[in-house]
């Protein structure tokens, strides 16, 4: 309980995780064990007149005013958002709101800089960790536009990646056998032929099929938590619900949780989100329920926003 | 021997324009190393430069009889200059292929120059040659396709790329073609570059550790040029070692 919080820190905090309004009404019904019972949900408490916190790790992931520039260009201006296990969290937003920045800066792509507010996955800086040791902490970014990486097989990277993995988290590695074991069971998942992954990284895939390579990656490398930047793009009808399919039995745990960034509400068809975020001018500009993402299909960006 | 190949050759000379010349004056004169693959006949040699240090020059002169088949890689690495020439004379429908990496940091100067000779009809040469260098290493390629007149049915390729890993480091390519005759194929593409940053960044977004993203980017790069050698692994994994020191 060290932080003295101000008035709007807890605002952000409420309001990024949707329960700013119903914060206000148990605060005018002056009921502080309710208060508090709701407080809890963003790792805060009041007391003596204060907000303190109640532990620096109680979020998985703590996004803090974050601010970041692409090419000395500003992009993301004070983004809050906080994340708890076993949540589904939707970002939404028009093109250019930032939303694949955001992916990218809690990634750790070069050339992305922060430069301001601050990060924190699991309780730790995630900001200074370079991208590897991202991953190695349970970090998983699955990318819009997966990368070819010619004469490189799936196998061969993805092996040496999670033993990578496995090594900085003081785990002994897995052996070709088991691998290949781990492999075809995340690949019968996704139902991705095991031969594709014989192949090289991406090279020759149609959009569809670097997608759900992408959720077989995502598989064998069992994140706790999943940033999923337009998975749904470049899918068809059925490669779309064997995705969400494959994101509900890999990352839909207690103890796991993942970040959809989207365009359209399809992909949450079968993903139901927690919270659904408007990302607009480098912010979060609204928070709500499942319902949010209907209405902005309806209604567009705009109305909403 | 005459006179004229014992004096040291200069900077004018083609075929030494980026070479080190003081370095290479300690070994000069250069003794030719003569191969001969008869007729019908299939042969394959690899050579590891793996000098510890000082100047390595080599000279090759391949000769191919009618039908016959020759393999050739090399892995050029070591020394602070290390040269390696080879001269091809193909035979009526012989085939020649030249596998070859050249891998530099430091002040090295490392380089590979070639003459293939296509002196019958339908003679086939394929040439794939990766260079990757980092700090001030210089690589080279130097390499002339002739086509002798009458040699229709001539089928030659070249493959040249490099891969500089500092700004620092620099590649010289010359693919060159001398053709004589009208009905022939010949084909030669150079290409010289960095990594692909967005490539290392995926590769690294999955719990590679820089590195070793780079190492095996770098190893894809260079397996085109031992794909099919008799001593592929053996290649590849003394050049994944020299890899692992460059990083």
């Amino acid at each position: 309980m060290a932080n003295d919080y101000s008035g709007m820190t807890v605002n952000e905090r409420l309001f990024g995780a949707g329960l700013l309004d119903d914060y206000d009404r148990t605060r005018a019904q002056g009921d502080l064990t309710k208060l508090n019972e709701l407080l809890a949900k963003v790792g805060l408490r009041f007391e003596n007149g204060s907000h303190w916190d109640l532990d620096p790790s109680f979020y998985m992931l703590n996004i803090n005013n974050l601010h970041a520039t692409v090419a000395d260009k500003p992009i993301l201006k004070g983004l809050s958002l906080t994340i708890n296990a076993g949540e589904v969290h939707a970002i939404m937003g028009p093109n250019g709101a930032g939303k694949s920045t955001l992916g990218y800066v809690l990634g750790g792509r070069p050339g992305y800089e922060v430069t301001g507010g601050d990060v924190t996955f699991d309780g730790t800086d995630l900001l200074a960790l370079a991208p590897h040791e991202r991953a190695a902490a349970g970090l998983f970014l699955g990318f819009q536009y997966p990368v070819e990486i010619p004469g490189v097989s799936f196998v061969q990277f993805l092996r040496e990646a999670l033993n990578s993995q496995r090594k900085a988290r003081g785990q002994a590695p897995l052996s070709g056998g088991e691998f290949l074991k781990l492999a075809r069971e995340k690949a019968a998942l996704l139902r991705m032929d095991m031969d594709m992954l014989k192949r090289p990284v991406n090279v020759g895939f149609s959009g569809g099929e670097k997608k759900r390579a992408e959720m077989v990656q995502m598989g064998i490398l069992d994140p706790t938590l999943a940033i999923l930047d337009e998975t749904d793009s470049g899918l068809d009808i059925d490669a779309l619900r064997i995705c969400g399919e494959g994101i509900n039995a890999i990352m839909r745990k207690p103890d796991k949780a993942v970040l959809l960034i989207t365009h359209y509400q399809r992909l949450l068809d079968y993903v139901k989100p927690d919270f659904v975020h408007v990302l607009a001018g480098g912010r979060i500009i609204k928070t709500g329920g499942p319902e949010l993402a209907l209405q902005l299909e309806e209604e567009g960006y705009e109305a909403v926003a | 021997m005459n006179l004229a190949a014992l004096s040291m050759p200069t900077k004018s000379d083609e075929a030494f324009r980026y070479a080190d010349l003081t370095a290479l004056a300690g070994v000069w004169p250069v003794e030719p190393e003569e191969i001969t693959v008869p007729a019908g006949a299939s042969e394959a040699l690899s050579i590891v430069q793996d000098a510890a240090s000082g100047a390595v020059a080599r000279q090759l002169v391949v000769t191919l009889a009618a039908d016959a088949i020759f393999d050739l890689r090399i892995l050029n690495l070591g020394g602070a200059y290390g040269r390696i020439a080879v001269d091809a004379r193909l035979g009526e429908a012989a085939q020649f292929t030249l596998g070859a990496a050249q891998l530099g940091s430091g002040d090295q100067v490392l380089e590979i120059v070639t003459q293939v000779t296509h002196a019958a009809p339908d003679a086939v040469s394929r040439q794939v040659i990766r260079s990757v260098l980092a700090g001030h290493a210089t690589g080279t390629y130097l390499g002339k396709v002739a086509v002798a007149r009458g040699s229709n049915g001539t089928d030659s390729e070249q493959s040249v790329r490099a891969m500089l890993l500092d700004r620092t480091a620099t590649a010289n390519a010359k693919p060159e073609l001398e053709i004589f005759a009208d009905d022939v194929k010949c084909a030669h593409g150079c290409a010289v570059g960095e990594l692909d940053a967005m490539g290392l960044f995926y590769l690294e977004s999955r719990g590679l550790p820089p590195e070793e993203a780079k190492k095996l980017m770098l190893q894809a790069f260079i397996a085109e040029a031992f794909s099919g050698a008799a001593e592929e692994e053996k290649l590849q994994s003394l050049a994944l070692k020299r890899l692992g020191d460059m990083l």
